[in-house]
């Protein structure tokens, strides 16, 4: 078994020990990245010089100051701010861009001793479920190269999947991180809106913007979780909730646990081998014990839509910020001030972020407010409602993550109307801002099948606990992509 | 069928000042109107009496105490911009 196979629980206690060294686990990582990468394109930097003197430096502390992540490298999605390298959020808008500052989720990861190995591919500005838009080529799915690894944290996905990282980060607005996790084959959670500080975290929708967790078990994941939550005075939506240890929750015991099954989940739109593979998922979870019933969702029809407007309408906001003036791309055809701004953001924005900016703006204006954006929110308050009446008598929430396996690589064009019934799935956590987390539950025609578990707010525990003791009673985590023997 | 011009494009364009192409125009027209034709689903919806949802979990008063910390240096910071004068930010003419 080389070091790069290794979860990071396991480099972990070999490295605490001493058994190697950061500098041995670092070298291995960026020897497999580099075998890997013509491949796949997850990442957009490499941080050879970075991570290798990094661990140099660990190497050097006392095996009693370690933390839990001590010399265990990870990827980050490039929407997530690292001071001295390079962020792009995969748009030519700051190919160039340096930020100043570490994102809050960064800086607790220097503090438990990760290594960052380098930034990740994403659609751009994270809009998307392919990767396809990302200024800088697309990434491709590990298990079969003709696909896309899904998105918008396609990069991070492909990553982990492909062995390069144990753990990455991503976020997830719309499924962004719990999708593409489906599509590679991997676990990602999406925890409750507030759990994980969005400081550094570029924003897109910011009502419905969460970093994620991505990793190749639900142990990882959990680890990881618990190093990157908890309060922060710099994201005043942060939650001062108690962070558990999350790995702690790992008992096996889901003896009792109630599952509702939404019957849209399982209904029109779904590929009929991904409600097959789910179906089987639910009797093993009936078999450990769990009490599994069908429930009804009234307004989940209207998740995609209320999505769209409130996540355009938020998108057209936060992205005024780039101006070309005081940071990123600046073009170098202007007269005057306004030509300045018109031409930076002509030059520097890709299609699909001008579009949903555009129809964002649409959806605000004096006109068209109202009927748009206010009744996408009152529809929200609806949808929630539907989902806070189902977890009165509830655990979690069943249902497949994604309505297909993975798609072609050019099939919908990045297109967003295509993605409807995927939508339908994953929204939902991001409007109600719920936890949700995805676990590898089959295979169709060799490409990955994820099953979604929505649990209660700041309920990841339960969460983790249901897919680790359904990863222990199943095998399809422990398969790897045919690239990762070199084949 | 919903109708959205190359004209509307330059409208809703304008306020945010992204600058298009007529192909861009084009483009965007026929996006954008298949995009308002799927989201006028929310019309059938009954919001009757029914609250709009600003945040997914509602927190009330974050404050903290107003205390000066150490910051970003500003030279550092007016390093990211694309020019500069006399530790200002240098922009095109405005008039």
């Amino acid at each position: 078994m080389t070091l790069t196979s290794k979860t990071a629980t396991e480099l972990q206690a070999l490295l605490q020990k001493g058994e190697v060294t950061a500098k041995e686990v670092t070298e291995a990582t960026l020897q497999t990245i580099e075998q890997h990468e013509e491949k796949i394109h997850a990442f957009i930097h490499v941080a050879k010089e970075e991570a290798t003197k990094r661990a140099e430096q660990l190497d050097q502390e006392a095996a009693n100051t370690r933390g839990r992540l001590f010399g265990v490298p990870i990827g980050i999605k490039d929407n997530i701010v690292t001071k001295d390298m390079k962020t792009t959020c995969a748009s030519k808008m700051l190919e160039d861009f340096v930020p100043v500052y570490n994102a809050t989720a960064i800086d607790k990861l220097e503090a438990a001793g990760a290594i960052n190995i380098g930034k990740l591919n994403m659609d751009e500005f994270a809009m998307g479920s392919t990767s396809e838009t990302s200024f800088f080529g697309n990434t491709l799915n590990p298990w079969n190269t003709d696909y896309v690894p899904g998105g918008s944290s396609g990069g991070s996905a492909a990553a982990v999947a492909a062995g390069e990282v144990p753990l990455s980060l991503g976020s997830d607005t719309g499924g962004s991180v719990r999708q593409p996790a489906a599509f590679c084959g991997i676990v990602g959670m999406k925890p409750t809106y507030g759990r994980i500080s969005r400081f550094g975290l570029t924003a897109f929708a910011s009502s419905l913007d969460q970093i994620g967790t991505m990793s190749r078990t639900v142990e990882d994941n959990a680890l990881l979780l618990s190093v990157i939550a908890g309060e922060d005075d710099n994201d005043s939506s942060s939650s001062a909730k108690e962070v558990p240890d999350f790995t702690a929750a790992l008992t096996g015991d889901i003896k009792g646990l109630k599952v509702a099954v939404p019957k849209p989940y399982l209904g029109e739109g779904v590929d009929t081998e991904i409600v097959a593979a789910v179906r089987e998922a639910i009797s093993v979870l009936e078999s450990l014990g769990a009490v599994c019933e069908e429930v009804e969702l009234p307004h989940i029809q209207y998740a995609p839509t209320t999505y769209y407007v409130i996540s355009s309408s938020e998108a057209q906001s936060n992205l005024s910020r780039f101006d070309g003036l005081r940071y990123g791309y600046h073009t170098e055809n202007a007269e005057n001030l306004e030509q300045a701004y018109f031409r930076t953001r002509q030059e520097g924005f890709g299609n699909e972020v001008k579009k949903r900016i555009i129809f964002g703006t649409y959806a605000m204006s004096a006109d068209h407010h109202e009927d748009l954006y206010v009744r996408a929110q009152k529809t929200r308050t609806l949808i929630a409602q539907d989902f806070d009446a189902v977890f009165e008598k509830y655990d979690v929430v069943i249902g497949p993550t994604a309505a297909t396996t993975a798609f072609k690589l050019g099939e919908t064009g990045g297109d967003q109307l295509v993605h409807y019934a995927n939508d339908v799935l994953a929204v939902p956590a991001n409007l109600t801002g719920r936890p949700a987390l995805s676990v590898p539950c089959g295979f169709v025609n060799e490409l990955p099948v994820g099953m979604q578990l929505m649990g209660k707010h700041f309920d990841e525990e339960t969460l983790y606990k249901v897919a680790h003791a359904y990863e222990q009673a199943t095998d399809f985590h422990k398969r790897t992509p045919s690239i990762q023997e070199g084949k | 069928m919903t109708t959205f011009s190359k004209e509307d494009v330059k409208y809703f364009a304008d306020f945010v000042r992204i600058g298009l192409s007529e192909e861009d125009k084009e483009n965007f027209s026929a996006k954008i109107a298949d995009l308002i034709e799927s989201v006028s689903d929310l019309k059938e919806v009954d919001v009757t009496g029914v609250k709009p949802m600003t945040h997914p979990v509602a927190m009330i008063n974050v404050l903290r105490e107003d205390e000066p910390k150490d910051i970003l240096d500003r030279e550092v910071m007016l390093a990211s911009a694309e020019d500069q004068e006399d530790g200002l930010i240098k922009v095109p003419d405005i008039l």
